[in-house]
């Protein structure tokens, strides 16, 4: 009882800082945002006292959690958010494809130009979509491997819905124009904070769980998951190190100036690539890949040695982005070594993962779930070599500031991420609601169709188009004057655009088939369809031969 | 030290004992598993995740 009183204590307290905020607040991104906090904690308090039994906490006897069963009710959320998240994420892709296509898209409104809605995008699906399925099946594998109940289930609960609200945030600010103007980085100085807090108590529940397992040995893809944890921790606090106008205002400065903060700015851009969006998803990878195949991972030193490659090269590489700028040339150099570096243990990591199958390879026919999977790896292995040989200057001299790197991007997070995270879903949805199998087997198989030939078309579009816009902006007369206006490569892009548009089309119509089937494997339902395969039988052959007397 | 110092050194530190400490440890650490022995208890790791085959969240579906 009285721990309820002291949460609802620290609600209330909230709600009343939140609303002292939005009272003093400077400007309306500011005033919006505290607005939401104060909503949130308005939430919080109202759950806290509605969801108490209070004939039970008055006798004393509030339920204790059995710590023979694992805890599994955010996991079942984050399933839903993540499915959620992700086609609000691609809806929101392919309607900026589409601006780029068509201007006119733009609406005439601040809130939806193109400038507002990319970071919208790029952080709804690598933030929302990708980070609640990295906390839902980190929570999901740790207990797994540990064989042990989550440790500080309030804290986890602290995690996953403040993580929501990170997201909520990050989003209406980017639509507001409350943004740092840092790649991947956008949100404000005080939802970095928030972030900040919900990310340190990410990190004890994590590992909290940890050190109660009960398995002696700790699963590789936790060390993934940890380091994942532990590395966007640093980079989130030294990139987002920024001094606040006014404690009422969003506005802010960064400590960092000119060219230290361009590079600090792109080593945590490049190792967000590389924590958030490889490191974590390996771990989904390392757990769910042997899980659905059957079968042990196929080499567990492969695994640890493309653990600490991963970690000891992947930090080294940010300085990629910044070829031909006023960084020294040799941390140029550096960044790029250390990118082709890379590309061994990145190479291992996806051998390791696809010889997982080796004597199940005929799942990749017969399981849909296990040809994503296969289909997901392999574009890692093609995006971490795509990735090595743009950071060589050379290459990079063409591609950078081209959609060759958007279409870079897009075969790693279309292919890679996504794919991986829509197995990991289909592995998940049955087990959570204790379904027999998926609603449809046959559906997973057309979102796999789908999507694929959406990245086909996305990742071949902006080759074709990143090319072409390199030799334009390069191509010089014989009079020594550049041959080509900006505005005329953009004309020539034109159909690419549009191409990459259709490309999106696909992907997205393939998450939504992917909502559906999630929905109805959650209301119980089992679709009637024909198996994927089935060996023959012909029941007119079936029977004795008998021996027919010449005539 | 001046600024200029401070980069100087640190950037010596860089390229000598810096990244021979680093190298020596990642050697170290992936040398690790190929230690004799290792093969069991890698074995052992790699199928640890079968043992639970589900053992079911709470009130699953309910």
């Amino acid at each position: 009882m009285e721990s309820l009183v002291a949460r609802a204590g620290w609600w209330l307290a909230a709600l009343l800082f939140a609303v002292f905020m939005f009272a003093n607040a400077q400007d309306t991104g500011f005033a919006v945002h505290m607005a939401i906090f104060a909503l949130a904690a308005l939430a919080g308090l109202v759950i806290a006292l509605r969801g108490t039994d209070y004939k039970l906490a008055a006798a004393g006897r509030m339920p204790v959690a059995d710590q023979s069963r694992y805890d599994d009710g955010l996991i079942r959320a984050g399933v839903i958010l993540t499915t959620f998240w992700g086609c609000v994420g691609f809806l929101v892709g392919l309607f900026i494809a589409l601006q780029l296509a068509f201007p006119v898209l733009n609406l005439g409104f601040e809130y939806t130009t193109f400038g507002r809605l990319r970071p919208l995008h790029t952080s709804a699906v690598i933030f929302a979509f990708g980070g609640t399925a990295l906390i839902a099946t980190s929570f999901y594998i740790v207990q797994r491997t540990c064989r042990a109940r989550l440790a500080f289930p309030a804290l986890a609960r602290f995690v996953f819905w403040g993580y929501q609200l990170f997201i909520v945030l990050a989003a209406t600010g980017y639509v507001l124009g409350v943004t740092q103007g840092k790649e991947y980085a956008e949100p404000e100085w005080y939802v970095d904070l928030w972030l900040t807090l919900v990310w340190v108590a990410y990190l004890v529940v994590f590992v909290g769980t940890i050190i109660k397992r009960t398995e002696p040995h700790i699963y590789v893809a936790n060390w993934f998951f940890l380091s994942f944890i532990l590395t966007v921790a640093m980079l989130h606090l030294v990139n987002n190190a920024n001094l606040p106008v006014s404690p009422f205002g969003s506005l802010s400065y960064p400590l960092w100036a000119g060219v230290q903060g361009a590079l600090v700015q792109w080593w945590y851009g490049h190792n967000a690539v590389g924590f958030f969006l490889t490191a974590g998803f390996l771990a989904m990878m390392y757990y769910f890949v042997p899980k659905q195949a059957e079968r042990p991972i196929y080499s567990y030193r492969l695994s640890i040695v493309h653990f600490w490659s991963l970690i000891f090269l992947y930090i080294w590489a940010g300085p990629h982005h910044l070829h031909y700028t006023a960084l020294p040339d040799w941390a140029q150099t550096l960044g790029m070594v250390f990118s082709v570096m890379l590309w061994m243990p990145s190479w291992g990591g996806m051998i390791n993962g696809l010889m997982t199958l080796n004597g199940a390879w005929d799942k990749v026919r017969t399981d849909p779930i296990i040809r994503m999977m296969v289909m997901s790896i392999a574009f890692y292995g093609m995006s971490t070599f795509e990735g090595p040989m743009m950071s060589i200057k050379s290459v990079n001299s063409l591609s950078h500031y081209t959609d060759w790197t958007i279409g870079h991007v897009h075969s790693g997070a279309l292919g890679w991420n996504g794919m991986i995270t829509f197995s990991a879903i289909y592995y998940l949805a049955p087990r959570l609601w204790n379904r027999e199998r998926m609603y449809s087997l046959r559906m997973i198989n057309w979102h796999f169709w789908l999507a694929t030939i959406g990245i086909v078309f996305y990742a071949a579009s902006m080759w074709v188009a990143g090319v072409t816009q390199g030799l334009m902006w390069r191509e010089y007369g014989a009079d020594n004057y550049l041959v080509n206006s900006f505005a005329e490569t953009v004309a020539a892009l034109h159909p690419m655009y549009l191409a990459r548009a259709f490309g999106g089309i696909l992907y997205l119509s393939g998450a939504l088939i992917m909502a559906f089937n999630v929905w109805q494997t959650i209301a119980g339902n089992l679709r009637r369809e024909e198996p994927l395969r089935q060996a023959a039988y012909d029941a007119q052959a079936d029977r004795p031969l008998v021996a027919v007397p010449a005539e | 030290m001046t600024g200029h110092s401070t980069y100087d050194t640190l950037r010596h530190l860089a390229d000598s004992w810096g990244l021979a400490a680093m190298v020596v440890t990642f050697l170290a650490l992936i040398a690790w598993p190929f230690r004799p022995g290792a093969r069991k208890l890698n074995d052992e790791a790699a199928n640890l995740i079968f043992a639970d085959d589900n053992a079911g969240g709470d009130d699953n579906g309910d």
